[in-house]
């Protein structure tokens, strides 16, 4: 009998008569993968986390370790902490918006309707397009003259006239003004998730058996009551790794904010990836962007933690 | 009564799925209107802008086309998406297969692994990685994004063909070695084929992923006739503070509406390898 190496192998072996190098052929196939990942991955995640430690910039790259300066200088800055606060103030306000709204999107997807192909490519488009450039279309449905909503409420009395509700200039400056700019960045934002969320929610919906709901019916429960005891109890792992997902994501990405107000006005829409980036890239200073970059990392690792019980947990079941 | 209230029930029911497709695509019908509208008519704050006000032109088109480096974006795009494409399948198949074969153990642990890597993010990565392409000589060249865009399509497509694997019955492979292939050969003739739609959906994930990725590419190239497609228009189409907007929605929608036709016809296969992948 053939040890199949440290692989571990605990299923059956090959048929007898075969010759075969299992487990040396095993780790050849996928030595490449681990190897790039490791490599590229890796290599800068150290060294992410020694340049957060040194004093290094474009201007002057030798590593010195200058030890947690760097994030005590961060902290210091003002627009690094409103950064850090509507970091979370967008990323939870997205995508508890996301969570309700492709809740709905996918009760309504999974009747059967005529026109669903077509409902269903319209729903997702947001997610299929490059984003950079679906948002490049809300910049100009946000322009200060040239706007549609605008236009819209302009029509409907609501603006631009004497006495109106929204005042009587004629624009509403979506992207001029601190509180509405964040409003006007979360909306893109959820367009741009929505889909995702709706298909993950969409998923967890046809896995609940149908016999269930039918028997609670025949029992007489409440399309309510079939909610609150059936669906949501037997979704609420799925809605809960997608809006953990989400947070990942939006504690991560920066495309929305940069292409629409690149942090502005007055950093009210900064958040910590796009203060990375003017920080470390466009300013230089690798060491602070790399430690402002490392700042939400122990909340990432936290969320991973739950996101991998949670899967773990519905893998039992 | 009840009838009565299945048809309040449709109706709701198209309100709602109305709405909701209302909202994904406005922005594209927005870019269709602005890629077609003359100026005039496009910079008129009185008139209803959601129609045609004056004849439409292809102006914009043309601009687009033959005085900006559109097409050069295009082609970046086109390169460096093949590439990539390339090096995940080379890299991502064998491995999957692997994964999908022999692994028991060390199959979840790797499964964690790959998960982990979403959570060092390009936002984490992308100052180390800017010095390690500049200390390559890659600065400025399509070749940093060829060699770095693998490492999120590698662990999503392992991921992905993982699942398409599992449900190709292995009696087929070993009623193949019978027959004197090697394990190899076998891989290579009768699970590859089986798995062709697979292999089809990694090649349009990778792609999609790769032409969508924003951050790598804002950072490591500026030179304008090296951008791809997802930089070059946003960033490149303003002119000092002037936004021409006509070509720049024609560029945002020429760029959008090929590559979401062809992802969404890939969905469904998108979802079923993604939940084979988690269910097992």
């Amino acid at each position: 009998m053939r040890m199949n190496g440290k692989a571990g192998i605990a299923e059956p072996g090959p048929k007898p008569g075969i010759r075969d190098h299992s487990g040396q052929l095993a780790l050849c196939m996928i030595a490449p993968a681990i190897l790039y990942i490791a490599a590229l991955i890796g290599f800068s995640f150290v060294m992410a986390i020694l340049y957060s430690l040194s004093d290094v910039t474009t201007g002057d790259p030798t590593l010195r370790i200058v030890g947690f300066q760097n994030f005590g200088a961060i902290l210091d800055n003002s627009v690094f902490r409103l950064a850090l606060k509507n970091t979370f103030f967008f990323a939870f306000t997205s995508q508890i918006l996301v969570i309700l709204l492709s809740r709905i999107a996918a009760t309504a997807l999974m009747k059967e309707f005529r026109g669903k192909w077509l409902a269903r490519f319209l729903i997702m488009l947001p997610w299929t397009a490059p984003i950079s450039l679906g948002t490049i279309g809300w910049l100009w449905m946000y322009d200060s003259i040239f706007s549609p909503f605008d236009w819209v409420l302009r029509y409907a009395g609501l603006l631009g006239s004497p006495g109106a509700l929204l005042g009587p200039m004629q624009n509403i400056y979506w992207l001029g003004v601190p509180g509405l700019a964040m409003a006007s960045v979360i909306m893109v934002h959820v367009w741009r998730l929505l889909p995702l969320a709706t298909v993950i929610q969409l998923a967890g919906l046809s896995s609940i058996p149908r016999d269930l709901l039918e028997a609670a019916e025949v029992d007489g429960a409440s399309p309510w009551r079939r909610t609150l005891e059936i669906t949501i109890p037997l979704t609420l792992p799925i809605i809960s790794i997608a809006f953990l997902f989400g947070l990942v994501f939006t504690f991560t990405d920066m495309t929305v904010v940069y292409v629409m107000t690149r942090g502005g006005p007055v950093h009210s829409t900064q958040v910590l990836s796009t203060w990375t980036f003017f920080k470390g890239i466009e300013g230089g200073d690798l060491a602070q962007g790399a430690a402002i970059s490392l700042f939400l990392f122990p909340v990432l690792a936290g969320i991973a933690i739950l996101m991998l019980r949670m899967v773990r947990k519905s893998e039992v079941v | 009564m009840a009838r009565a209230r299945k048809i309040l029930g449709r109706g709701g029911l198209y309100t709602v799925i109305g709405g909701f497709a209302l909202f994904g695509a406005f922005p594209f019908y927005w870019m269709v209107i602005a890629t077609f509208k003359r100026d005039h008519d496009l910079f008129n704050p009185v008139a209803n802008p959601f129609i045609f006000n004056e004849p439409p032109t292809l102006d914009h088109l043309r601009l687009l086309l033959f005085d900006t480096h559109f097409v050069t974006y295009v082609l970046n795009t086109l390169w460096v998406g093949l590439a990539v494409v390339a090096i995940t399948l080379a890299v991502a198949v064998p491995a999957a297969y692997s994964l999908a074969r022999w692994a028991r153990g060390w199959g979840e642990t790797l499964g964690i692994g790959i998960f982990l890597t979403y959570l060092v993010p390009p936002t984490i990565l992308f100052i180390p990685l800017s010095r390690f392409a500049s200390a390559l000589g890659l600065q400025e060249s399509l070749w940093s994004l060829i060699l770095i865009y693998p490492t999120f399509t590698i662990p999503f497509c392992t991921w992905l063909l993982m699942g398409f694997f599992k449900t190709i019955p292995k009696d087929i492979e070993e009623q193949a070695m019978i027959d004197g292939l090697s394990r190899l050969g076998a891989m290579f003739w009768v699970v590859l084929p089986l798995g062709i739609s697979g292999l089809l959906t990694v090649v349009v994930f990778a792609f999609t992923l790769s032409m969508h990725e924003f951050i790598y590419a804002l950072t490591f190239i500026s030179v304008s006739a090296k951008k791809t497609v997802s930089i070059g228009v946003p960033t490149e189409l303003v002119r000092g503070d002037v936004f021409q907007w006509g070509p720049l929605m024609a560029g945002a929608l020429i760029a959008s509406i090929p590559v979401a036709a062809v992802y969404t016809f890939f969905l469904d296969r998108f979802i079923a390898g993604f939940t084979m992948g988690a269910v097992k």
